[in-house]
């Protein structure tokens, strides 16, 4: 504490800002999360090893402990090809777009908490994978983008393929450089992998001149990462978590609102205990779905615009909103004015510019998770033993009715055709629990979320901040490379399949055989959605004309025929339990099925954008009646 | 809102002072004057940022700044508890017949006449903001040709240093 000019931010200390501290944590060695995936030391480089810069950035992502590398090469990063063909550790999958890159490496970095690696030329190679940096950004996926760039003596004059990708992607990424000095490569690299994978993961991009590829260098691996203005994290301060610990043991109604934070953070087992310790009601975000089993009995499920209804109404009503790694987003708050209004709110997260960004805070706890519940469930067990369990009976009785009386559910439509929801979830229910599931950005992503049982983190893989349409084959391609034993199902919608299917291409010929469930409502379904309900059913282009009755252009089993995968159609009910069971049988190729649904299926409850979650609608104008019984 | 100084110490990087700026204007925050030059450590540059701002969003700015990998402390300079100095140029039309009262101005501001011409002058005067747009409404009914001001520079009183700790932490 220095006080005098400096007392108004060193007020931040509790939330664990910069200035605040006497000594920055400083980090001694370049660990990754995993450090068993690393290159063993003794294959490092012995220092001063003459190597083109080319070389040196196939060594580079070796030694980080990088394993597998989405790219696609062109002009500038060519002479890195070189090399990276006779690398026996990094396996190379060559996509047919960067975007697919970039979200196959988000995929892989989601399924394996491993940070996940992209390559990709200079100009519209490295603009391609702009979309995908974002999506990291927005979602905190530990990422490291390597790009090529012109000629260092070319930068500046707009030459062929010339963009400047690091000015581009300065607000989206956690950190990036350009490379011109080929001995700056190793250490580059070695700290676009650190700042990726410490504090709050994100994206990281390397921009590296063709000319730094070409030219010799000198090898020098960094003993040690020397970032003096990255703060990687601080430990949850003593204070505020016996505060917390405190208004747990003492709160009526409590919630723990359980944000994505917990899965980057690995943190799912403290979860599990602080739950069972305090009894409070749980709610896990689109982005947490799985950090706590949905068969816990005290998961509500997820909350925000098409949460449950006791999921919103818990928050409603809670005295008391513990927020572990969430950052309290429209899509869960509704009317920002109106979230949660009696709580008291504690905020545990990784980064202290997400605690009172958006709600005041009353406790802020800055920390890795992991270390927050280490510290908070000693620190509420000796609450308990010396003031007692609190009574919750009251608080219960309530949820359960919620519970019981607006259960998830939905009514088939009078067209006649499938409903998506029956589609989705059957497709959870077959192919089970240690499946990964991936999504696009839509209607299905939220009955996908809303109708299959989560019971690991790690196996709901999704675009939850930025709304890419479009990830989800790409990503359920990286969740199979990272984890090639496990089923993965890409649950998308035709839209969405529509925007990047061709990485189909690269899994059938790259043997990586996901599967793809469309969820085939011949419309931009979400789009339409609200075109039904705030729009007066006028329809303004969101006919896809790929459904039932339609032309079916493109006819989507056709279309994975010709991509190398087996294509399979599902039309109606009684189809769709053999169908997925045919699907699951098939794991030499990539299989897609095409489930033709109902278009006029809806996404229900919803809250819609800009009202209060008290709005919350369980379905098409009917609102719950919580408000029964003892009200403050 | 009110007006808030803030100095922000960064390691002596290309780009850092983009990074810096595109921040604020990201965010949605106006930057009133910004400064930037080299510290007694050559590895450290210091920006001095004046913003007007709300206590909160100021919070939320300066945690986001705190988040660039390259920016090393963060401190806000209190205006009763620092010095703060603006440089203003000013190119005044004055021949023979107002030059005196001109220079009555100049020297009523402790202000310095630093090039002269038959018909016109360059004033050159340092102070805090108020002081210098004082002297510009003294000058208003002159004929005022050309104006140009530097950022605000500022500094803390008393005997300690704000960039020392953050080079023990770069040489460290």
């Amino acid at each position: 504490m220095r006080g005098g000019c400096e007392s108004r931010l060193t007020i931040n200390e509790e939330t664990g800002e910069k200035m605040a501290q006497v000594k920055a944590p400083k980090p001694s060695a370049l660990a990754t999360p995993h450090p068993a995936r690393t290159a063993p030391a003794a294959t490092a480089a012995p220092a001063g090893q003459e190597m083109t810069g080319a070389q040196a950035v196939v060594k580079s992502l070796e030694l980080a402990g990088a394993t597998d590398v989405f790219g696609l090469p062109g002009g500038t990063i060519l002479p890195t090809y070189d090399p990276l063909m006779d690398s026996t550790q990094l396996r190379h999958i060559l996509v047919r777009h960067e975007q697919g890159a970039g979200h196959a490496a988000e995929g892989y970095a989601h399924a394996t908490g491993r940070p996940g690696v992209c390559i990709a030329t200079s100009g519209p190679g490295a603009t391609n994978l702009v979309t995908p940096i974002a999506d990291a950004n927005m979602d905190s996926i530990p990422l490291v983008a390597i790009t090529g760039q012109v000629g260092a003596s070319m930068i500046g004059t707009d030459a062929f393929q010339e963009a400047d990708i690091v000015g581009i992607t300065q607000p989206i990424t956690k950190h990036n450089v350009l490379v011109t000095d080929p001995n700056e490569i190793p250490k580059a690299i070695a700290e676009a992998f650190y700042i990726a994978t410490h504090g709050r993961p994100g994206p990281v991009l390397v921009d590296i001149a063709k000319s730094a590829q070409q030219e010799t260098m000198n090898f020098v691996w960094p003993e040690r990462i020397d970032l003096p203005g990255f703060n990687s994290g601080a430990r949850p301060h003593a204070k505020t978590v016996q505060e917390a610990a405190r208004l747990l043991a003492t709160a009526r109604r409590p919630v723990l609102y359980v944000g994505g934070g917990v899965i980057r953070s690995g943190a799912s087992a403290g979860l599990r205990k602080l739950t069972d310790l305090s009894g409070a009601a749980v709610v896990t975000t689109l982005m947490a779905r799985g950090a706590l089993p949905d068969s816990h009995p005290q998961h509500l499920g997820m909350p925000g615009m098409h949460g449950t209804v006791a999921a919103v109404a818990a928050l409603q009503k809670a005295d008391l909103v513990v927020a572990l790694g969430a950052r309290f987003d429209d899509r869960v708050t509704g009317k920002l004015e109106s979230f949660a209004p009696h709580a008291t709110i504690v905020h545990a997260d990784i980064d202290p510019a997400e605690i009172g960004k958006n709600r005041a805070v009353d406790v802020p706890i800055v920390g890795d998770l992991k270390d927050v519940f280490e510290a908070l469930v000693p620190a509420l067990a000796a609450e308990h033993q010396q003031h007692g369990r609190p009574d919750l009976e009251a608080w219960w009785a309530q949820l359960d009715d919620w519970r019981s009386t607006y259960g998830l559910g939905y009514t088939p439509t009078d067209d006649g055709l499938s409903s998506p929801q029956h589609v989705i979830q059957r497709l959870g229910e077959i192919s089970g629990p240690e499946t990964i599931f991936t999504a696009g950005v839509g209607q299905h992503q939220m009955w996908a979320s809303q109708f299959i049982k989560y019971e690991r983190p790690n196996s709901w893989i999704n675009s939850g901040g930025l709304g890419t349409m479009g990830f989800s084959v790409p990503a359920a391609m990286g969740a199979k490379v990272g984890d090639p034993d496990r089923t993965v199902w890409a649950i998308d919608g035709d839209g969405c399949f529509q925007m990047t299917n061709q990485e189909l291409v690269t899994c059938a010929i790259n043997e990586i055989p996901i599967k793809v469930a469309i969820v085939n409502n011949s419309s931009l379904g979400m789009v339409r959605q609200w075109q039904t309900l705030f729009y007066d059913k006028r329809y303004s282009n969101t006919d896809l004309h790929t459904g039932h009755g339609t032309k079916r252009i493109p006819d989507f089993v056709k279309l994975a025929e010709a991509m190398g995968c087996a294509g399979l159609r599902c039309e109606s009910d009684a189809d769709v339990d053999a169908t997925i069971k045919r699907a699951m049988e098939i794991n030499d190729q990539p299989v897609v099925v095409d489930f033709t649904v109902s278009r006029d299926a809806m996404v229900w409850p919803m809250v819609a954008a800009g009202t209060s979650n008290d709005e919350i609608q369980y379905a098409r104008g009917i609102a719950p009646e919580w408000d029964r019984g003892e009200e403050e | 809102m009110t007006t808030h100084t803030l100095s922000v110490l960064v390691e002596n990087k290309p780009g850092v002072l983009a990074r810096v700026s595109g921040l604020f204007s990201r965010r949605a925050f106006n930057i009133k004057s910004l400064a930037v030059g080299e510290t007694e450590y050559p590895e450290i540059s210091r920006i001095t940022v004046v913003v007007d701002v709300d206590e909160l969003p100021l919070e939320q700015v300066t945690k986001q700044l705190n988040k660039l990998v390259h920016v090393l402390k963060i401190v806000e300079l209190e205006p009763d508890k620092s010095v703060q100095r603006d440089l203003l140029l000013i190119k005044v039309r004055a021949d023979a017949r107002q030059r005196a009262d001109v220079l009555q101005i100049v020297d009523l501001f402790r202000a310095h006449v630093v090039d002269v011409a038959t018909d016109s002058l360059v004033i050159e005067a340092v102070g805090s903001r108020e002081k210098l747009e004082a002297l510009l409404a003294a000058l208003k009914p002159h004929d005022i040709r050309e104006i140009v001001q530097s950022g605000t520079v500022a500094i803390g009183r008393g005997p300690r240093s704000i960039t020392e700790r953050a080079f023990e932490r770069v040489s460290a």
